[in-house]
């Protein structure tokens, strides 16, 4: 009986509608990509009603109380400066921050992702490296940016590995959690037409695992940009970026620029989370 | 005649967490090319066990199957053709990819005719582009059923194919099946744990017993064919489905003691 397939050996037939272990990792993020939207004119309409209505609410109060710029800057303000100087000042920064943050991603993420469908084909290889990942995912790694300073000076490379180091344990181990559902009747139908074990992997498991691996990218994502911009707060490069520079404005107190790149890191989030939605709706829908 | 499938003898065991499971115990049975053979027994007695291992997606703890004459110990994609229960559609996969799947794992090139014929005849020709969970359960398995014919097995498994199904899709969906089988000739070894749908499908029946799964009792049904869902509710028919009922809660003693 050589050539039965070796994971149907001796598991008793199961039949389950859906697939075991859904969202059981250890942290269940996929209520991130299922945030409720608007669809008709009618809410979109409110939504951008409401926007305009705390953009020029917050002027209007800040005009009545006279507050100085220096305490709370006037959103048109805010407005007027990221025009006025996008171009000559923040695209600048804006393209470190975003080089540092895709350099270090697409390590982390692809070395997270290489290394999930690794693991779990070995339940002992995943047992012994789960304590560390789970050391990796809860530790700021904002806090390795100093370090890596003095060790690497100061060029791009200590941000990109610490955003790699950020973002790549994130994409692991919701990855893994998708590795390890097994679908032993879907396992079984692909054998009975005689599949080879990569093309169980790559027309069975991964399509299977694909919709937790779009959190994890998602959610390794938004950590990579936070330890992005932080990491420049703490201890930027040369060429700056977004987090240097909201160190820089707020120390001189130059609001209407500090406002600004708020509103650009505010927007390189959203953009971050619109993109893998669609992602999400494109690949991963029919899990809905 | 040589059977088309033989099973020799075959016993499983499966060694679970809570003890060795005892599913299969000694069964043999000989399949009879072009036949439609249906294996009846409450759940848990085995039969799935029975036809994975036919099918080689299973190995037996002992006994042996052989498929004319040449013993299966492992998948044989082009001789024989799974249907599984709950349809086991790919659900990231419209009806027509799920169609293709086997195609893709055999990397031959798609027969779009055969599709095509086949989609027309199980009445899912509109529905090529849906996405599994769009259909009914019927209209699931029976694409399931169009996925395992597009490859012109020569003998087709069929594991509890319309447990799921309400009465009426499952009437339904028996009278399909059978009017494929007459078409193509196929031998076809069907599991449930139906006894009316056994019994209405069949050559002959194979009544196994609860865990663990051995033979109780062959019934040969001499119902005349094309079969009709009115001869379902014919005094003869009724007699029988009571008779299979008392062999598979005596285990085929009853029988015995009446022979």
């Amino acid at each position: 009986m050589s050539n039965v397939p070796s994971e149907l050996r001796d598991d008793i037939p199961t039949f389950d509608n859906r697939p075991a272990s859904t969202h059981d990792g250890p942290i269940d993020w996929s209520a991130l990509t299922s945030v409720r939207t608007a669809k008709s004119a009618m809410e979109i309409g409110a939504i951008v009603g409401l926007a305009a209505a705390i953009f020029f609410g917050l002027e209007a109060v800040l005009r009545w109380t006279d507050t100085p710029t220096y305490v709370f800057p006037k959103p048109i303000d805010v407005v007027r400066v990221l025009w006025n100087e996008f171009m000559s000042v923040f695209l600048h920064h804006l393209w470190v921050t975003m080089y540092e943050f895709l350099s270090g991603y697409a390590i982390g993420a692809a070395v997270g992702l290489l290394l999930a469908a690794l693991i779990t084909q070995k339940p002992f290889a995943e047992k012994v490296i789960a304590p560390y990942i789970l050391i990796m995912v809860t530790t700021p790694m904002i806090a390795l940016v100093p370090f890596l300073r003095l060790e690497m000076g100061f060029g791009s490379w200590p941000l990109i590995i610490a955003v790699a180091l950020a973002s790549g344990p994130m994409v692991m181990l919701n990855s893994a959690t998708g590795f390890r559902r097994t679908d032993l009747a879907k396992i079984a139908l692909a054998r009975s037409y005689g599949a080879s074990t990569f093309q169980i992997f790559r027309k069975i498991r991964f399509p299977l695992a694909l919709p937790m691996i779009i959190v994890g990218f998602m959610v390794g994502s938004i950590f990579g940009l936070l330890t992005a911009v932080g990491g420049e707060m703490v201890a930027p490069s040369e060429a700056g970026g977004l987090g240097e520079r909201l160190v820089y404005y707020s120390s001189l107190a130059r609001m209407d620029e500090f406002g600004a790149v708020i509103a650009i890191v505010a927007a390189l989030g959203v953009g971050i989370y619109v993109l893998f939605y669609f992602i999400g709706k494109r690949w991963a829908s029919w899990e809905a | 005649m040589d059977p088309k499938l033989r099973v020799e003898g075959a016993s499983k065991v499966y060694a679970g967490k809570s003890g060795a499971v005892h599913a299969l115990d000694d069964l043999t049975l000989d399949v009879a090319e072009g036949e439609l053979i249906t294996i009846l027994g409450p759940s848990g007695c085995g039969k799935t066990t029975l036809l994975w291992a036919m099918s080689g997606l299973h190995a037996l703890t002992s006994g042996r199957i052989s498929l004319d004459g040449t013993d299966v110990d492992g998948p044989l994609p082009h001789e024989i053709g799974v249907i599984f229960q709950e349809a086991n559609l790919l659900p990231w996969r419209n009806i027509r990819e799920n169609i293709e799947f086997p195609f893709e794992i055999k990397k031959k090139s798609v027969n779009h005719a055969r599709i095509d014929a086949l989609l027309a005849e199980t009445g899912l020709a509109d529905f090529a582009d849906s996405m599994p969970r769009e259909l009914s359960g019927g209209m699931q398995q029976r694409a399931s059923i169009v996925r395992a014919l597009a490859q012109d097995p020569e003998v087709l498994l069929m594991d509890e194919p319309f447990g799921a199904l309400d009465a009426f899709s499952r009437d339904e969906m028996n009278l399909l099946l059978l009017r494929l089988w007459h078409e193509s000739g196929k031998t076809i070894v069907f599991v449930t744990h139906n006894i009316s749908e056994a019994i209405f499908l069949a050559d002959r029946v194979v009544v196994l017993t609860p865990r663990p799964g051995r033979l109780a009792h062959i019934y040969d049904v001499d119902l005349p064919r094309p079969r009709t869902i009115e001869m379902t509710f014919e005094p003869g028919f009724i007699e029988l489905v009571q008779d299979m009922k008392r062999t598979v809660e005596t285990g085929g003693r009853a029988v015995l003691e009446v022979e």
